[in-house]
């Protein structure tokens, strides 16, 4: 696991809007250019060259499974916000305010009355 | 002396600017007495005549990340823009610049480290909503100079329950020692029971009822003994995932005083979440 890695990937499309609509349009080639873009990126001088994804992660990443990535620990905050900017207009619109958040938390019923996978890294 | 005139704890919920904002026929049935509740609310602060208000918050992953995350930290500058590109997404809420208060962030910032509270700083802070969801509650003219302090209930591993009514009650001592004719208040914002990211989460009420009930009790008769005696990280994930945000206004309390009753408590059950409002005047209810 890369959890760190994950979150960064969340909190870095989350907080721009043109990662936002790339990662909407197109999940999994957007984790490639990300990766050469941002997830390498300290300035233009330095990089990181330390972390990547497992297979696993970037295979969550490219399916917008956030079940799978609360399951595996990345931060609840981060999960809910970005997914919130994908879906939120589109479910609104069909089903009604708060219908994406309301199905989220559905398909993480099964999670109720335990102990949540830690955010903690 | 600087007086501190009046310390406000409360929920922060970013949905209610556009739920007391938007048109009428678009906003939900609750709205008006929502409106109420916090107007009656700012009028707490707004009788205390306060001069600069000290801001307690928490950075959600806006300026903040995981590659540097600070337990404590106090804004040192001269102006802080605020909201960012996803809150105004998500929530709709405007941007800010608020002025700063150097001299005061200054004298807190050293009084702190001055009583082995080793904060970290920033002279170039960007606020998010923790901070300006009380403006619009409390004050929206958004006319008053702000020293933003942030603390971490986000990001494990936390600073404990009673550190952060540590801080809350050095952050007390700093001000009443404060060599200034300023009049003071402190602002924090937190949550009672909440859940974001999972199963628990925007449902017909609060995650965890029982809590907020018992959370409201303790903070309204500044009962530590109780609160350091129930309330753990592990008790409050229990009520919630994002319930640890309670150490904020457990912070807010340790302002207040030791074992102060609060002179104003309000709340609202609301889809997601219960709202609470508190005021504490340190040095009597203003006239």
């Amino acid at each position: 696991m890369s959890t760190y890695y994950v979150d960064k990937f969340l909190y870095t499309i989350d907080r721009d809007p043109k990662w936002v609509q790339r990662y909407k349009d197109d999940p999994a080639g957007t984790i490639e250019a990300w990766e050469q873009e941002v997830g390498r990126w300290l300035n233009d001088a330095e990089e990181t060259t330390v972390l990547s994804f497992t297979d696993a992660e970037r295979a969550a990443l490219a399916a917008h499974d956030y079940v799978w990535l609360f399951e595996h620990g990345a931060h609840f905050f981060l999960n809910l916000t970005l997914f919130i900017a994908l879906y939120d207009e589109e479910y609104t619109r069909e089903q009604g305010p708060l219908s994406f958040q309301r199905e989220f938390g559905r398909k993480l019923s099964h999670w109720l009355g335990k102990e949540y996978p830690s955010v903690g890294l | 002396m600087a007086q501190l005139t009046a310390v406000l704890a409360s929920t922060h919920h970013p949905f209610y600017y556009k739920a007391t904002t938007s048109p009428l026929e678009e906003r939900p049935p609750f709205a008006a007495e929502w409106r109420r509740k916090v107007e009656a609310y700012r009028e707490t602060l707004t009788a205390a005549r306060p001069d600069v208000l000290v801001m307690v918050g928490a950075d959600h992953f806006h300026q903040f990340f995981l590659d540097n995350y600070p337990q404590f930290l106090i804004g040192r500058a001269e102006r802080y823009d605020a909201t960012f590109y996803n809150e105004e997404r998500e929530f709709g809420l405007p941007k800010y610049v608020l002025d700063g208060d150097v001299e005061l962030s200054r004298y807190l910032h050293e009084g702190l480290l001055d009583r082995d509270f080793d904060f970290s700083f920033s002279h170039e802070l960007k606020l998010d909503h923790s901070i300006i969801c009380p403006i619009i509650t409390v004050r929206p003219e958004a006319d008053l100079p702000v020293v933003p302090i942030y603390t971490n209930i986000f990001a494990p591993p936390l600073p404990s329950p009673k550190r952060f009514w540590q801080v809350g009650r050095a952050i007390r001592e700093v001000i009443d020692a404060y060599p200034s004719d300023l009049r003071v208040a402190a602002i924090g914002t937190g949550h009672l029971s909440l859940e974001l990211g999972g199963p628990r989460q925007f449902g017909e009420h609060g995650p965890d009822p029982e809590f907020d009930r018992n959370a409201i009790e303790w903070l309204a008769t500044g009962n530590i003994d109780a609160i350091l005696e129930n309330v753990t990280h592990e008790s409050m994930a229990g009520a919630g995932n994002a319930t640890h945000g309670f150490m904020d206004l457990l912070l807010m309390m340790g302002i207040a005083g030791d074992g102060v009753q609060a002179d104003y408590v309000d709340e609202l059950d609301l889809f997601h979440t219960r709202e609470m409002y508190m005021t504490w005047y340190p040095n009597g209810a203003p006239a």
